[in-house]
């Protein structure tokens, strides 16, 4: 919790500093992109938080958003798919690539690390290769599924700003994870493994069909969060299309109190991790005239970040330990 | 005596939630040899590892030819001339013996290893030890025993003046182990000074010139030569008569429990294991380190799934693939290393004593927090674990308290059968009691268990009949009228005739 009350501290300052600085910042159009961006990149965020509690990671999000990002409109353009069919074939194409993952990292014993860089490699290519490198989009038509990324919700009440659809999106599988999380038995299941997988064995958990399900959880909510985002943008550069999102994906988990060593996650946290690498990023093109040196900014953010936590954990260990001998020893 | 060589004055150390030397005192003589015992949990280890540099105490003194001094590092106390032999060797095996020997300290010649050198070197070092091997053999070729004799030559090699050896027969053939003593009574007519840590009390009779014995992080008392017998070393570790110390009642045995037909493990497949367990019987399972105990016991639950052979447990008939089937079955198993296959460091007390049922509780997969908080406090109670609440990360706790944990976690699931790998290593003295009397608690219930233990006076003290394993083959059963501390050896050590 006291994770939770930090990040969102440090949010709330940068989002004063940038509204301060800059006029556009608290626009209605600024702010409704803001959130649409934090919505779309929270469901990714929320994927990977699954990998990270087992202490494994997933680097394959960004190509897997760029494969659904270019499959989805190819299927639909090129070849004539109907919607049902497309979006779910796109879907199945992205759990089966968790699953994929998750079989060669428990069965095979392979690191999660180079399995999922090859898969970082593979489906980019893949996607660049049956595209042939050309933009692919909607054009024109498909307006109502589009909406399902562009569409608003008006609110009562509030001129000038509506909710965008993804929100509702993010909500309801922010929802479900944190349920899912801390729970349901395999949400326990789950931290245990992260903290200690030989432990979580020997008391009879399955952590192989666990690991196996924290992956299928990433590259599904990845392959759903790169069907948002190409019907929001209309249309995908296989080159470039989801660049770096498993990146952000994984700073915003880090930074929302993920522990890349496993066993550690809050959902909220992840979202508001999400929120400000979002902001960040809008301060950076709001206020500075440089958008080149975003990277150098979010990099420095972060790392000062996860040294001021490793820095209250450690006192906060050392103040525990004194505590428990201190009672050891009083109490007997 | 003479002005003592090593002197060691009220030592304390503190680990986060354990004090493993409360205030220790250790002298030894030039050209003694002395042993050092207790049981687990008594700071033996502790002591040793201070004594070497591995670490570093909170107060005390250390004195060395009546001159404080203070180490910083393995280093500085090699430099003073004090060598530390682990029970698990620190040999490199991919280099060869003369490598090993001087590591750290190679010859040079232009800036490169003088290979020539070192191993001419060498040689006069393994003479010293009576090791005839070439110096540019592959450490991992070597046996346990003449690997161990490497790690005695690297320390003369360094001029070691204190020699202390944890354990050192722990892994060895009976044949080994006399060869080592020989080696022993050898370094000290050249005037080393031995610290001998054991468990073997017959070990400590033959060899020892004095005895100082620790209990819960104290000295206990010391003996001198002529008073070192058996029932005074075990009086003074345990605090009093060994009767007392172990609750154990022989009770009617009930049915049987767990029955092993022909089960054969991973580790050593040529032997088939038959034995059985009866409801509200205790069975020890003695042997030397690598006779396959731990083995057994992960082939039986599961961990490390048997080549062959089945087990019976109840009407069910089962050879299991992982720890799952094994629970389902009605096994439990309270794991070597407790840190790493027992708790999990990091969760609350709650949450790891509901770990193993939660999969019985769930309704549609959702736990209810108020079930799981009933059940731990029902535990924390029935167990008295040591804790502030359980809400308690279980890593501040004391090892006797993270051992009920583990208990509790399977006593929550009520189990058949109990399977116990060393369940007293690393607590102290009082939870060790502890464990012992829960251990009659569940006999009484008509648990069957299984348990494994390096230490001689548990499984004389704890078992209605002991197994005992020598490189993998059952070598014999002994009921409890049979059970001493020279049969249990006589068997583990596959000897023909008794040793020490």
């Amino acid at each position: 919790m006291k994770k939770i009350l930090g990040i969102s501290i440090l949010l709330a300052v940068v989002c004063v500093v940038t509204a301060l600085a800059s006029d556009s910042f608290l626009s209605g159009y600024n702010l409704e992109n803001l959130v649409r961006r934090t919505a779309l990149f929270g469901i990714l965020s929320v994927g990977v938080t699954f990998v990270i509690v087992t202490g494994g990671i997933d680097l394959s999000i960004g190509s897997v958003v760029c494969l659904v990002g270019c499959g989805l409109p190819w299927l639909l353009t090129k070849h004539g798919w109907s919607v049902p069919s497309a979006v779910f074939a796109v879907m199945a194409l992205s759990a089966g690539i968790g699953w994929a993952h998750g079989l060669l990292i428990t069965k095979l014993k392979l690191q999660p690390f180079v399995v999922t860089l090859c898969g970082l490699l593979l489906y980019r290519g893949i996607a660049r290769g049956f595209t042939n490198d050309q933009t692919v989009g909607f054009g024109t038509g498909f307006r109502s599924l589009r909406t399902l990324a562009t569409g608003q919700i008006k609110l009562p009440f509030i001129d000038g700003f509506a909710l965008p659809a993804p929100w509702v999106f993010l909500l309801v599988v922010a929802v479900a994870a944190a349920i899912f999380l801390n729970r349901t038995i395999y949400g326990r299941y789950l931290l245990a493994l992260g903290r200690n997988e030989e432990a979580a064995r020997y008391s009879g958990i399955n952590t192989e069909r666990m690991t196996i399900l924290a992956y299928v959880i990433s590259s599904t909510l990845a392959g759903f969060g790169g069907m948002l985002f190409v019907l929001d943008v209309n249309s995908a550069q296989p080159v470039d299309f989801g660049n770096f999102y498993e990146l952000y994906a994984i700073a915003a988990a880090v930074l929302g109190g993920c522990s890349l060593r496993g066993g550690e996650a809050t959902i909220l946290g992840v979202i508001i991790g999400t929120a400000l690498m979002q902001v960040l990023r809008n301060m950076i093109t709001l206020v500075t005239t440089r958008n080149n040196i975003e990277f150098a900014i979010i990099g420095a953010v972060i790392l000062i970040g996860v040294i001021a936590d490793e820095l209250v954990k450690r006192y906060a260990v050392r103040r525990r330990a004194a505590r428990a001998l201190a009672q050891e020893t009083g109490g007997g | 005596m003479t002005a003592p060589l090593l002197e060691v004055r009220k030592l304390i150390k503190s680990f986060p939630g354990v004090r493993a030397l409360k205030s220790v005192n250790l002298t030894l003589g030039k050209g003694e040899v002395l042993a050092v015992i207790g049981e687990n949990g008594a700071g033996k280890s502790t002591l040793m590892k201070i004594l070497a540099g591995v670490q570093r105490p909170d107060s005390g003194e250390i004195a060395l030819d009546g001159s404080p001094i203070e180490f910083r590092n393995v280093h500085g106390a090699l430099r003073a001339g004090i060598a530390l032999i682990h029970q698990e060797l620190n040999l490199a095996d991919n280099l060869d013996v003369a490598a090993n020997i001087f590591l750290g300290r190679e010859p040079l010649k232009i800036g490169l290893i003088d290979t020539a050198r070192m191993r001419r070197e060498a040689r006069k070092f393994l003479e010293a030890v009576g090791l005839v091997v070439d110096p540019a053999t592959l450490v991992s070729t070597l046996t346990l025993g003449h690997q161990q004799l490497v790690e005695i030559a690297k320390a003369l090699s360094v001029n070691a003046r204190v020699l202390i050896m944890d354990e050192p027969t722990s892994s060895l053939s009976s044949h080994e182990a006399e060869n080592l003593f020989k080696v022993i009574r050898d370094l000290k007519s050249r005037g080393v000074s031995l610290v001998y840590v054991s468990h073997r009390l017959g070990e400590v009779r033959a060899l020892a010139d004095r005895v100082t014995v620790l209990r819960d992080g104290e000295n206990a008392g010391d003996l001198e030569r002529d008073e070192i017998d058996h029932s005074r070393m075990v009086k003074l570790m345990v605090g009093r008569d060994l009767s007392q110390f172990y609750p154990h009642v022989p009770r009617k045995p009930g049915e049987v429990m767990l029955k092993v037909e022909r089960l054969q493990t991973r580790a050593h497949p040529r032997y088939a294991l038959s034995f059985q367990v009866c409801a509200g019987e205790i069975v020890g399972v003695a042997g030397l380190v690598g006779a396959g105990r731990t083995e057994l016991l992960e082939a039986l639950f599961g961990v490390m799934p048997a080549v062959g052979g089945v087990m019976r447990i109840g009407g069910c008939t089962l050879a299991p693939t992982s720890p799952r089937e094994a629970i389902a079955a009605g096994l439990a198993l309270v794991p070597e290393d407790r840190k790493k296959q027992g708790v999990i460091l990091e969760m609350a007390v709650r949450e790891n004593l509901c770990l193993a049922r939660l999969r019985r509780d769930h309704r549609l997969g959702f736990f209810s927090p108020g079930g799981i908080a009933t059940l731990s406090a029902d535990m924390v109670a029935a167990l008295r674990i040591k804790t502030p609440h359980d809400r308690q990360v279980v890593q501040f706790l004391s090892g006797g308290n993270q051992q009920k944990v583990v208990l509790g976690k399977w006593l929550a699931l009520k189990p058949k059968v109990l399977l116990m790998d060393e369940p007293t290593r690393g607590v102290d003295i009082g939870a060790k009691q502890e464990i012992y009397r829960l251990m009659e608690e569940l006999a009484d219930q008509g648990v069957a268990i299984l348990f494994v233990s390096s230490e001689m006076e548990e499984i004389l003290g704890m078992s209605d009949r002991a197994l005992v394993l020598h490189e993998g083959r059952l070598a014999g059963e002994l009921a409890r009228g049979a059970l001493s501390e020279e049969a249990v050896m006589h068997l583990a050590t596959g000897s023909e005739r008794l040793s020490a």
